[in-house]
């Protein structure tokens, strides 16, 4: 017997979703969003969803799509805002989601703590504003920290370059930001890649993300730019 | 109508003073909006690094039309160049170059500052709140200096006594560039670097609500 974490489509790796599942999407607007995956997440119609992720999704494409499909309870993000943003504006604006905001470092490290085994963390990030309310303040050395909690998920759904059969990975350029993160705190790690190298022609050195991280990969070859899309007035589905 | 708006430095002036004040080899972060400007306007005679949040340390200028890739965007989600020496990093490393006190400055608008440093910069209370990576550059740059217009569009003043706006990082900012004045933050107030030089001080005073400390 072979490791073999490779399927054949976007439906095959998301089968096991339910209704209620806290799902992480890695991306910094576009740039290294999974959004085949996100399309198969709407196709499989799983709703009450609490997303996290750096934003709220552009026009009705991606995250922005999921949402406008109202398969979202809530999202946890830095930044929601965005002037292509239709889909979360309305549902906000009418009280239909919750949101919770979050600094974007207390995000990344909320997650990577969560995939370190380290239940949360004190910082300085948020102290003396209205996101450290409610929360237990420390002092260390004379200076006040916060505490925050880390941040795990039952799925995350990830955009990577390549990835072979044990599920190594490499990102490119900047579409790695929160993905190789969200790879370490979900109990199920979903990726599209744009191709599939064979172990023998992976080098050691250039793995971002080591397969322990990873369960499930399939290959989206020539993936939605966003932008372009949304430019075009697509719409999904 | 605000009469002030249209005086003192413009907007590449103020950037050209941010930009001589820093050293050679300092790692910088520029935020979104005017702060961008300021790369614009660095000494040839000195080489500084620009970090993007989303996980670039050695950003080049904007992209062209025929270079546009867009997994190569800024924190403004804008495709950028990466400059040779550059490097990629995922976003608790980019953070950790913030938050662990690496950035040797970073430059922000403002909504509000007050005498004490305090920044409001992040909500207005209306509309969809959003943060991004504002809170945690206020906490962890070593300078924190804020690029602003003197007054608010109708003329109200941004400089203040305290701050009515949601705080984006208390005791947080070194120093205000405005379109009237450089001033610096200090345990004692905001204290005069610079004025413009076609106004008097009792106008500058007039348009900001916290004293001005001259001496």
């Amino acid at each position: 017997m072979k490791i073999n974490k490779l399927f054949n489509s976007v439906n095959d790796v998301m089968s096991d979703v339910f209704d209620g599942a806290v799902i992480m999407l890695g991306g910094f607007g576009e740039a290294g969003s999974p959004v085949e995956l996100i399309h198969g997440l709407i196709d499989t119609k799983c709703k009450d969803l609490t997303i996290i992720a750096n934003n709220a999704g552009n026009g009705k494409i991606g995250l922005g799509a999921l949402i406008g499909e109202n398969q979202v309870k809530k999202v946890i993000c830095s930044f929601a805002r965005s002037p292509k943003s239709i889909t979360f504006k309305e549902l906000y604006e009418n009280n239909k989601i919750e949101l919770e905001v979050v600094p974007q470092g207390t995000l990344a490290e909320r997650i990577r703590s969560a995939g370190a085994g380290i239940p949360g963390f004190y910082t300085q990030t948020s102290v003396g504003t209205p996101l450290a309310e409610g929360k237990e303040i420390k002092i260390f050395d004379g200076k006040e920290y916060v505490l925050e909690k880390s941040l795990k998920a039952d799925f995350a759904l990830i955009k990577a370059e390549t990835s072979d059969r044990y599920g190594n990975l490499t990102y490119n350029k900047t579409a790695r930001n929160f993905n190789p993160i969200m790879c370490m705190a979900a109990n199920q790690t979903i990726v599209q890649v744009k191709r599939i190298e064979k172990e023998e022609n992976t080098d050691p050195e250039k793995i971002i993300t080591p397969g322990i991280f990873v369960n499930k990969v399939t290959v989206v070859s020539d993936p939605i730019i966003e932008s372009i899309a949304i430019d075009n007035g697509e719409t999904y589905p | 109508m605000n009469e002030f708006i249209n005086l003192g430095w413009t907007k590449d002036e103020i950037a050209k003073k941010i930009a001589n004040e820093f050293p050679h080899g300092s790692y910088v972060n520029l935020g979104i909006g005017m702060p961008e400007l300021v790369s614009k306007f660095v000494d040839e005679s000195k080489e500084i690094i620009y970090h993007s949040e989303n996980g670039l340390l050695g950003m080049g200028p904007p992209a062209n039309e025929n270079e546009l890739d867009f997994e190569l965007i800024n924190a403004g989600k804008k495709p950028v160049t990466i400059l040779p020496g550059g490097s990629y990093c995922h976003h608790a490393d980019s953070f950790s170059m913030i938050r662990g006190g690496h950035i040797d400055y970073c430059v922000l608008g403002a909504m509000e500052v007050s005498e004490g440093g305090d920044l409001a910069n992040w909500t207005t209370g209306k509309g969809i709140p959003a943060v991004g990576g504002a809170m945690d550059l206020v906490v962890g740059a070593k300078n924190v200096f804020v690029m602003s217009q003197h007054t608010t569009k109708d003329g109200s003043p941004k400089f203040l006594k305290n701050c009515s706006l949601p705080l984006t990082g208390k005791s947080v900012v070194t120093r205000v560039y405005s379109n009237l004045a450089i001033l610096d933050v200090t345990p004692e107030g905001f204290k005069l670097k610079e004025m413009f030089e076609k106004i008097d001080f009792d106008l500058l005073q007039k348009v900001t609500e916290a004293k001005i400390i001259t001496n």
